[in-house]
Formats: structure tokens, sequence, C-alpha cells
């Protein structure tokens, strides 16, 4: 549905300008064209790295790492392992509600989700080319201690 | 040719890697290129309309804007321009570093970039909607509230670790979307 709404927004948004402004509308494409191929490299390395991790890293291994009983080393591999795969939203969250019911703590899971979306060591490439070396380590690595507060607030909170 | 080559040779090395894995380990390989093309249709899917709107946004939207809104003098305002922003968004979080690259170009103060990029990882509404459906709903406010400020002090502090100068050369490389 977002989807739709993004094509949507963009088609409509594109024929305005035309009407508009058929030489803007010109320039507007030849400077998006420019920006993805400008990044389209580290983008398309993402994918591969992707695959590359998530053929290695099953379901299984995750289950077995964070869930159960695994206490504070738990929480560490959980925020690890968030931080360096990048699973969209629609595999990660059932995947997280399988954790949750077959016995993973609730602090391991509130981790994973939130290093799985904060911190991006695969994407670190990209986020360098924009802002540089210190900011995407400072941000990342700042990312990566707040998952912790949420896991121990969220625990705090929910039970 | 060459300079293409020299821009996608990790791409190419990572291609040979796919090569290796499907020689000697078939069935790692074979899941690793499946995963591969299934992140590549999304990227497909999300990131053209993503780039197209960037465009636009550059040609149409005044500098003088973006500054007033979510420039230095922003406050308030910028701060949740930054968090709407970044919430009513799609895609991966890698598709949102040009979009804040732009914004930068706009003249928008940095913490509201941090702002923009933090929401953009962890409070994007079409994720909020997936994550109340499988987690529940508790579960989602409880961390979204969490979330929200914490995305605010630790833009900040990005902002503080850095001096002047280096925000500077930063914002000079975001000119070139």
């Amino acid at each position: 549905m977002f989807i739709t709404a993004l094509y949507l927004s963009t088609a409509v948004l594109f024929l305005a300008s035309f009407i508009k402004d058929k030489k803007k509308t010109r320039m507007a494409l030849k400077k998006s064209w420019k920006a993805l191929e400008k990044i389209m490299p580290q983008f398309l390395s993402i994918i591969l790295i992707i695959g590359i991790t998530l053929a290695i890293l099953t379901p299984q291994d995750i289950n077995n790492l964070i869930g159960g009983q695994s206490g504070w080393f738990g929480m560490l591999m959980a925020a690890i392992i968030g931080s360096v795969t990048l699973i969209p939203g629609f595999v990660a969250f059932p995947l997280t509600a399988a954790l949750y019911k077959t016995g993973a703590g609730l602090m391991q899971i509130s981790v994973f989700i939130c290093t799985l979306m904060a911190v991006g060591v695969v994407t670190l490439p990209v986020e360098i080319k924009y802002f540089g070396l210190k900011i995407s380590v400072i941000r990342n690595f700042l990312a990566f201690a707040f998952s912790f507060v949420v896991a121990i607030l969220m625990k705090g909170v929910l039970t | 040719m060459i300079t293409l080559l020299k821009k996608y040779k990790f791409f190419l090395f990572l291609v040979i890697v796919h090569f290796i894995l499907i020689l000697f380990y078939p069935v790692v390989g074979s899941k690793s290129i499946e995963i591969s093309i299934k992140s590549l249709i999304e990227m497909f899917i999300i990131v053209p309309p993503i780039f197209l709107l960037l465009g636009l946004f550059d040609v149409w939207v005044p500098r003088e804007t973006i500054i007033k809104l979510m420039g230095e003098n922003s406050s308030l305002l910028g701060i949740f321009l930054a968090l709407l922003l970044g919430s009513f968004s799609a895609g991966p979080l890698y598709a949102a570093f040009p979009v804040a690259a732009m914004l930068m170009n706009k003249g928008s103060k940095f913490s509201n970039i941090l702002i923009f990029i933090g929401a953009w990882a962890t409070t994007k509404i079409p994720m909020l909607l997936f994550e109340a459906g499988s987690m529940g709903w508790q579960f989602m406010l409880t961390r979204l509230i969490i979330n929200i400020p914490g995305i605010i002090i630790m833009a900040y502090l990005v902002e503080m670790s850095i001096s002047y100068k280096e925000k500077e050369l930063i914002y000079q490389g975001g000119l070139s979307l």
C-alpha cells in the first residue's frame, strides 16, 4: 500500500512538474539519474552482502544463539547479529515473533530489533560516502549502545 | 569502461565470491543468490521513485524554504518535521542517506538530518504497523515511545561530537548529491 502511494505521488508530482515547466522537469530527471548512478555500485554491493550473510546465518542459527535462556551473552549476540544483518521488516518481525513464542527473552528480542533497524554494518560504506567515517562510526556506535537501553526499559515496562 | 570497472570493482568481487560459493558450497551459494535476487527486486521497487522525488525536490524546493523549516533556527518545528519526514518513508536504511544528503544540501540543520535518519531507521510507519501485527501493539508502542526521545538525544550527541570544521566538510560533500 505504501509502495503504491509512493509511486502514485511520484507520478502525480512529475506530471504537475512537467505541465508547469518542461525544462526544469528534464533537469530533475537528469539529477535523479546522476544521483542514482553515483551510488549504484554501493547499493548493488550491499544487496550481495545481504545475500551472503543471510545464507550463512539462517533463522535456525539465530534461534539457537538468542533463544531461550541465553542471558547476557544472548543479548550481546542478538545485538551483533542485528548489527551485521539487514533483514527487511516483513521477514524480521515474523522471525522475532516466532522467536518470542518459542521462548527467546524480551530483552534479546528488543536488542535484536533495535540494532537491526538502526545499526548498519553492511550499509556503512554508503553511510561513509555521504557522512564520512567519523560520523558514521559514532552514529552506529550510539545506536548500538542505545539498543541495550531500549531493551532494559522495555523489560521494565512490559514485565 | 575502465572507470566503470573501477567503480564496480567491489561489486564484481562479491559476484566472484558468489561463484566460489556456488562451486564449493552449492547450498549456501544458491541460497545466497536467491536472497540477493529478492533484495535486488526490493531495491528496484523502492529506490527509483525515491531518487525521482529527490530530483524533483532539488529543482523545485528552494534552499530558503528548507533553511526556514529545518535550518539552524528551526528549533522544535525542524525536529518535528525531521521525525515526520523519516516516519513517512519506505525502504531500507541505505535509501535514507541520499535523501539526508539532499536535505543537507538544502541547508537543513545537522541534528535534524540525524533525527531524520533515526526516524527512517526506527519509526517508519509501514514498519510500525508490521511490528504491531507481529509483536503486538503494546510492544510496538513501548518501543516507539522510548525510541523517539532516544533519536533526538542521539542526534544532538552526534552533532556535539564533531567540530564546526568537520561539519562544514560533510556539508560540502553533501553538495554533490
